[in-house]
């Protein structure tokens, strides 16, 4: 299946100013199809040939430019619209924390299409050429010049153009054979190449299913360290303690926090066994203020502004007939209002059936000014004449 | 050129850049014979195997590493950040010669780099491998290392671009993607002269398949040249770029003594000063072994000391501007950063890093020690320790002594720390005498092209002992 044509006329120099004056006599010839091979860039043999500007900055400038786009968008798109960074209060969007991608991004799509634009025009990689047949032209890329001649110039003429050669003084003129194969891939080659191909397409359509379907097992973890922490959980058994707790005792003398009783009635609304009646702190004005304030924030919520059981969450419940729930007292019935002071702090720390203790969220001072306040609410619903002061009697209708 | 050496200061007279009765063939056969030798040099053989060994080092610290956790190493707070950041600013500065040589010599016209700009391109690239590796091993969970690109996942979040951490990826990566094409695509006229002096089959294949069917086709010529004068373009502010991204990972940051606006100017210049330090040490002891000294001349060796002269006053500068700036500041924490920077319990690594950096390259004032190769080796050597002090300086000293004293806490480096680093010298030398060994050290193409032959009306002569005026690379650039 081979066969063999004449590739074209090919002369070497061995001088700069040879292959010059050589490439300006065949480029005077009305010559298209020719070339010259050297082993370095030759000074002036560009202008000798008449070869034309590379449009190669063009592609380059445009590539810079996608990657400049590319930057800017996904900067804009993955930080500011799609995941939201919020960091420091600094806005979701401006430009110079997102500088240096956009240049690092617009170098890199410069750089790679400077590298695969030089060589997609070029044509290469080409790993076959006719002249490589020739020993001579191996000296191509050491120390001699060359000019090849196609035989597919329509004015290619053998015979003139070994003329030509040798009058500029060619060290070596010869035809070049071009030995031509069956370049159709085996069987077995193309066989290969196909099922290779269609394994390829295997990952993405994983990707696709995966995309589109829903898992019930877990995602497969192949270093499972996050899913088996060692560390102990508290209240959990360890043998690393003597007395088998993974939790310490706390160090004598130390008092956690919320717990400190430094005053009993104060701390625990209890005196000898006995709710407190009395207020274990001063009641000035205030204190009075401070627990209508907490009082507000904290307990409106379910035992409503007036403290009637009518809060929000309570409406809430009711309207969705929720069956866990338990509706708080009015405030104003009778076995609220005979509570004494300690018995209503108590309440408020520990809580009471539904309702949570609010010890933690709440310091002992603005529970007892809740207390406060919670006094002065029920005396508001169940008040008489006798509770007004006299000069003022006259003006209630 | 008997007076070649003697001319090396005369503005006027300068002595050629190639030197000895060379032509083309001469020249390309002092470049080829070095992969072509059936036995390279014994020294090769002795540094080989010790990177090697080294690199099973670092193989065997990286396991450990990976399957222990960072905790092997000494970083703990509050020194988080200990050696592995060190290394890698280490490396990442040292990665810097290669394209500044290549890329920013080219566009001043400095003819001279022609020598030495696939050696230390080389460098740069396996230098950057070096440091690239410091901070993904660094993140502890490497196999999550993908989570620093922004790739869509399961957990539907993004990087935050606004982190410096991130431009450091893109910065890093950046570097090495473009550093390596201008590698490989400077290489590929070379590999195509060693494919067609090739004797065997094996090398016929490799050097063939690599250097992609170049026939050194002058149409082809034109759009390379082009091409390499817009990867030059592009690489210059990339080369700047890339350590003043690295320091921001500082600078950003609120914590005294690396926050300040000197550090991109600052570690800049320390990278072109530790780069070309790594050039020189390699540099020399390769042109001795291989035979390279009429390519690789004594002038440019003195260039390069002049480079690192002048970088290391402009680092000197550094040092003492960040003091001016501490007490001009009226700052009291940062002025106590600097205060223990070089009198606290790192006042030795600090008074190591200034001699090195600032009195040693003081020497090359002298035409006498640039022209004699140990000093200049010893120099180079002890500027490359000083670097990476500076590093340790930077990283360690602010960090040992933070805002609160009862945390504060003297950083130590364990084995593994040391076997690591040393172990990434072995995974550089390895790459870098391989490279030695089977890829052209000098850029055989260009060197033709800065010898006086390769010019029409020159005469053609090899007596024209001056530099040809103006550039001669590339031809085509100078239109």
């Amino acid at each position: 299946m081979t066969s063999s044509r004449v590739y074209g006329v090919l002369a070497s120099f061995t001088s700069v100013e040879g292959i010059i004056e050589a490439a300006k006599a065949v480029k005077e010839a009305g010559l298209t199809k020719w070339d010259c091979h050297t082993p370095f860039p030759v000074h002036g043999l560009d202008k000798a040939m008449g070869v034309k500007m590379t449009k190669l900055p063009w592609i380059v400038l445009g590539c810079g430019l996608s990657g400049l786009a590319l930057a800017i968008w996904l900067q804009w798109w993955t930080n500011a619209v799609d995941y939201p960074f919020i960091i420091s209060g600094k806005p979701l969007w401006s430009i110079p924390a997102n500088v240096p991608i956009m240049f690092e991004l617009t170098v890199l799509f410069s750089a790679l299409s400077t590298f695969f634009g030089m060589w997609m025009l070029n044509r290469l990689p080409r790993w076959y050429h006719p002249l490589f047949s020739v020993p001579s032209f191996r000296r191509a890329t050491s120390d001699r010049f060359f000019i090849v001649v196609e035989a597919d110039d329509p004015a290619y003429q053998a015979p003139e153009i070994k003329a030509l050669f040798e009058a500029q003084g060619a060290a070596t003129v010869e035809v070049v054979e071009e030995t031509i194969t069956n370049t159709d891939w085996p069987p077995k080659i193309k066989f290969a190449a196909w099922a290779a191909a269609g394994l390829l397409m295997l990952p993405p359509a994983f990707v696709v299913k995966a995309k589109f379907s829903t898992s019930e097992t877990p995602r497969l973890h192949l270093v499972p360290d996050m899913d088996h922490q060692p560390k102990f959980k508290a209240q959990a058994a360890s043998s690393l303690f003597a007395d088998g707790r993974a939790m310490r005792m706390p160090i004598d003398g130390t008092v956690a926090r919320g717990e400190l009783v430094a005053n009993e009635a104060l701390h625990t609304g209890f005196l000898g066994g006995e709710y407190v009646t009395e207020f274990p702190l001063p009641v000035d004005e205030f204190l009075m203020e401070r627990g209508r304030e907490r009082f507000n924030i904290y307990c409106t919520a379910c035992h409503g502004v007036s403290g009637l059981g009518d809060g929000m969450v309570n409406k809430r419940a009711q309207e969705i007939v929720s069956p866990l729930w338990v509706p708080p007292l009015s405030l104003h019935a009778e076995t609220v209002i005979s509570q004494p002071p300690g018995q209503l702090f108590q309440t408020i720390s520990k809580g009471v059936r539904n309702m949570p203790g609010y010890a933690q969220q709440i310091p002992v001072r603005d529970r007892w000014a809740i207390v406060l306040y919670l006094k002065a609410l029920q005396r508001s619903q169940s008040g008489s004449l006798d509770d007004v002061p006299l000069q003022l009697r006259n003006t209630i209708r | 050129m008997a007076d070649g050496v003697a001319a090396v200061d005369d503005p006027i007279r300068k002595p050629p850049l190639v030197q000895g009765e060379n032509d083309f063939a001469s020249v390309t056969d002092i470049v080829c014979q070095v992969s072509e030798t059936p036995k390279p040099p014994k020294a090769w053989y002795v540094t080989f195997a010790a990177a090697l060994g080294l690199l099973g080092a670092l193989g065997a610290s990286i396991v450990y590493l990976i399957s222990t956790g960072v905790g092997v190493w000494g970083n703990n707070q509050p020194v988080a950040w200990g050696w592995p950041i060190v290394n890698f600013v280490f490396w990442v500065g040292i990665g810097h010669a290669g394209t500044l040589i290549s890329a920013v010599l080219f566009l001043f016209r400095q003819t001279w780099r022609t020598a030495i700009n696939r050696f230390s391109e080389a460098m740069t690239i396996f230098a950057v491998i070096c440091a690239g590796m410091f901070p993904a091993i660094h993140v502890g969970r490497i196999w999550v290392i993908y989570w620093v690109f922004p790739i869509p996942n399961q957990m539907e979040m993004w990087p935050n671009f606004r982190s410096p951490l991130l431009w450091d990826v893109f910065a890093v990566g950046t570097y090495f993607t473009v550093s390596l094409l201008f590698w490989y695509m400077g290489m590929v006229p070379d590999l195509a002269t060693l494919r067609d002096r090739a004797t065997s089959r094996v090398r016929r294949m490799m050097y063939g398949v690599f250097s992609l069917g170049w026939t050194g086709s002058n149409r082809h010529w034109h759009r390379y040249e082009r091409a390499y004068l817009l990867l030059a373009a592009l690489a210059t502010p990339l080369v700047l770029s890339v350590h003043s991204v690295v320091s921001f990972d500082f600078a950003v940051s609120q914590l005294p003594g690396w926050h300040t606006t000197i550090f991109p100017p600052y570690f800049v210049a320390g990278a072109i000063f530790s780069g070309f330090a790594m050039v020189l040490s390699l540099a020399i002891p390769a042109r001795e072994l291989w035979g390279l000294k009429d390519l690789i001349t004594t002038r440019h060796i003195e260039l390069m000391c002049k480079v690192i002269l002048a970088t290391g006053m402009m680092v000197g500068y550094a040092y003492s501007t960040e003091f001016f700036v501490a007490w001009y500041s009226g700052n009291r924490y940062e002025g106590f950063a600097f205060i223990n920077r070089a009198f606290g319990p790192y006042w030795w690594a600090y008074t190591l890093m200034v001699s090195c950096n600032v009195l040693v390259p003081q020497i090359f004032w002298f035409k006498k020690m640039r022209t004699n190769m140990w000093v200049v080796f010893i120099a180079a050597a002890l500027v490359n320790v000083g670097m990476w002090f500076e590093r340790f300086v930077i990283v360690v000293s602010s960090l040992n002594r933070d805002f609160l004293p009862s945390s504060w806490h003297y950083f130590t480096p364990t084995a593994i720390d040391l076997l690591t680093f040393l172990g990434s010298f072995g995974l550089f030398l390895t790459l870098f005498l391989l490279f030695c060994r089977y890829l052209p050290q000098v850029a055989i193409a260009e060197i033709k092209g800065v010898m006086p032959q390769a010019h029409a009306g020159h005469g053609g002569s090899a007596a024209t002992a001056s530099d040809s005026p103006s550039g001669q690379v590339p031809p085509e650039g100078v239109k």
